[in-house]
């Protein structure tokens, strides 16, 4: 589904990604770590369409389409969400007002009726549920005002609703409280199936518990460093970053 | 022929008591003294005239162009109250709608509560707006002939409801109106006045009105402009505003027609604990320029003030603000906030902005801010993140912006039309 190759990024002539690989197939949950200011953030949102990062090499192949010739509303559209990091603050646009935009876009690039409020209410109901989303929360601007876990379960109450193909979730997990983390991967769990795939960007084990990944990277200087499987995760948590230094990628 | 060649055939014609002549004659005298204001008048410095001073402006002769299109046009035609239409400056009876009055209401076209009781009329008229510095206020004075005149005697229980629409046909070559509107409101009387300008696409004309509002103790009032004027037109407009004891007043300004356009607003806190909130909204494109001057005058202790004043310009527009706070010594726990932004979508499109704050009691609380930009690039990522096309988000971003302005506004039809109308413009979906 989603093949990164040798891809390399900078910004303001900074180079961060330096030659990133990545193949993720349907179905799979694929984990990222790494220390702070590796480059896991930039991957996601190079991936997304961010134009402040220039991709100065590789290729990123999405459902075999050139993903990195399309703006971020086309990968949106083919199929490809971002839950940021630090999600943006939209005063004066409500949260239902975005994604009632976005998913008749969605609809519209894929010769889909448009859905109407009462569709969208039917829609709505079941994710704000599962994530323990209020109604008013969810009428309120685009995060303004959310607590740190609200923006981070809204992120997964839009993933929920507008069902892409491929999930990247950039530290969904960090500042939650032990029950917000459950919830998150609750939704991760409903969301996921055989057809679509989740990348989880994260600093923590805690996740991992709930929703077990197939495949764990770490990304270190703008490389992927080591892979492995669900214990990789397990001996970052005990012994830190540290003894990766030394041994070859 | 000049405005000050124009006057004598216009005293003759207009007629009415002794006083009034003499006001106006006071108006077009210090018009004459005065002259057109140049960019060198500090308060004219961003806003140049002189089209408006080269044009040879001739009284309007109203005319029965189509006004119900153009009222339609609006969006407002359907608002709740009573309804004061004005073709070309003249209030036009037939194409009004005033209903029952409560009693000690008075409304009604200003020529004609003149003729039947001046009376009325005397102990206000140019009080508000007294003839100063600003030669187009002297101008209007000079030339004060119709307008609206409302009146709401002493406690009144009722809310009243008052639209005003002083609606340019266009059928003149540089006509000129200048309307007069003079509102009183009496103790704990409750108030809600829109006052609309309207015009035809492409008609060259000057807009030139004073509306003079008086609060007494306890009274409250609701007031939105909004200038819809042809966008060749000029609008120059000045607020003068008398706040009693315990009365709040709340004015939005909306301006979106006029090639030049310059709102003055004069907010005068004649006592203590008066609320005064004055908020404006500008949108501005192709070569429009629009300028919004205000002036709160906190002469008295426990007042407060709140002032946001937003602008969007795209193309080669221009905007300026100017937001005067002047606290006095006796005007001690003033409360005064302000806030100017401005959005500008294209690279040509400028601002000048300044807040101009005289404090002279030190137990105050003012802040200002003031900020021009861009659509914020983040909000704009995240926006196509989800699928909405760049152009689609810029919009949503834009209507956001503006809706901010206009959330105050306590009508809520009048609000929903504002916000149809921000959504023509900035968000088609
Ligand atoms: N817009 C930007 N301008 C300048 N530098 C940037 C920008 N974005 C990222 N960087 C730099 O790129 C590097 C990688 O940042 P990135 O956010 O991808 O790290 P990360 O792995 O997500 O870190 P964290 O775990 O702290 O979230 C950092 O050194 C950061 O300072
Ligand atoms: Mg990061």
């Amino acid at each position: 589904m989603l093949e990164v190759k040798d891809l390399h990024a900078e910004v303001d002539c900074t180079p961060i990604l330096k030659g990133v690989n990545l193949s993720v197939r349907p179905g799979e949950v694929h984990a990222i770590m790494g220390p702070n200011g590796s480059g896991k953030s930039t991957l996601a949102q190079v991936l997304a369409g961010h134009e402040s990062f220039k991709v100065t090499g590789g290729s990123v192949a999405f459902d075999g389409k050139d993903l990195l010739t399309l703006a971020p509303e086309e990968r949106a559209r083919e199929g490809v969400f971002l839950a940021f990091q630090y999600p943006v603050e939209i005063p004066g646009v409500s949260n239902t007002y975005l994604l009632k935009a976005a998913v008749n876009a969605i609809r519209k690039h894929r010769n889909e009726d448009e859905l109407d409020a009462i569709d969208f209410l039917k829609m709505f109901k079941s994710s704000m549920k599962l994530l323990d989303l209020d109604e008013s929360l969810i009428n309120r601007p685009v995060n303004e005002g959310f607590s740190g876990g609200e923006k981070k379960r809204n992120e997964v109450f839009q993933m929920m609703v507008l069902n892409p193909k491929l999930a990247i979730l950039d530290e969904a997990d960090s500042g939650l409280d032990i029950d917000a983390v459950k919830i998150v991967a609750k939704g991760v769990a409903q969301f996921r199936n055989d057809n679509n795939a989740v990348v989880i960007v994260t600093h923590y084990q805690r996740l991992l518990d709930y929703i077990e990944p197939d495949f764990v990277h770490v990304l270190y200087d703008g490389r992927i460093v080591r892979s492995g499987v669900k214990d990789l995760a397990l001996e970052l948590e005990e012994h830190g970053y540290d003894w990766l230094k030394n041994s070859d990628a | 022929m000049s405005f000050t060649e124009q006057h004598p055939e216009f005293l003759k014609a207009a007629g009415g008591p002794d006083w009034l002549g003499e006001l106006r004659n006071a108006g077009i005298a210090r018009f004459a003294e005065l002259g057109f204001p140049t960019t060198r008048d500090e308060d004219w410095r961003f806003t140049d005239v002189s089209p408006i001073r080269q044009t040879a402006f001739t009284p309007a002769v109203p005319a029965g162009a189509d006004v119900a299109g153009l009222l339609q046009g609006s969006g407002g035609s359907d608002w709740p109250g009573h309804h004061l239409v004005f073709v070309d400056g003249v209030f036009t009876p037939d194409q009004s709608a005033i209903g029952a009055l409560p009693a000690g209401v008075r409304l009604g076209g200003l020529a004609d509560i003149l003729a039947a009781t001046p009376e009325l009329l005397q102990p206000h008229l140019g009080t508000g707006a007294a003839v100063n510095g600003n030669p187009f206020t002297a101008l209007n004075t000079g030339f004060i002939r119709d307008g609206a005149a409302i009146f709401l005697g002493d406690d009144i229980d009722e809310r009243v409801t008052v639209n005003l629409w002083y609606v340019s046909t266009g059928a003149t070559a540089n006509a000129v109106t200048q309307p007069r509107t003079l509102i009183v409101v009496g103790r704990n009387g409750n108030f809600t006045v829109t006052e609309n300008y309207v015009g035809p696409g492409d008609a060259c004309y000057l807009t030139n009105a004073v509306t003079e509002i008086i609060l007494a103790e306890n009274a409250v009032i609701d007031h939105t402009k909004m200038q819809l004027e042809s966008e060749t037109a000029y609008h120059i407009a000045a607020m003068h505003v008398h706040a009693a004891r315990d009365s709040r007043f709340k004015s939005h300004a909306i301006t979106t027609g006029g090639a030049i356009t310059r709102n003055t607003i004069k907010a005068q806190l004649d006592d203590e604990n008066i609320e005064c909130t004055l908020n404006g909204l500008y949108l501005g494109h192709g070569r429009q320029l629009v300028d919004n001057h205000t002036c709160i005058e906190h002469a008295h202790p426990n007042c407060n003030s709140s002032e946001i004043y937003k602008g969007i310009l795209d193309d080669k527009a221009r905007g300026v603000f100017n937001g005067r706070i002047h606290v006095r010594q006796d005007a001690q726990k003033t409360d005064a906030l302000q806030t100017n932004r401005a959005l500008l979508l294209s690279d040509d499109a400028r601002v000048n902005t300044k807040p101009e704050l005289e404090i002279h009691a030190d137990d105050v609380r003012c802040t200002h801010g003031a900020t021009v930009g861009q659509l914020d690039e983040a909000g704009l990522f995240y926006l196509r993140s989800r699928g909405i096309d760049a152009e689609t988000a810029r919009g949503i971003l834009t209507y956001a912006f503006a809706c901010e302005a206009v959330t105050d506004i306590e009508s809520q039809p009048v609000r929903d039309t504002i916000e149809q109308l921000l959504i023509g413009r900035y968000r088609q979906l």
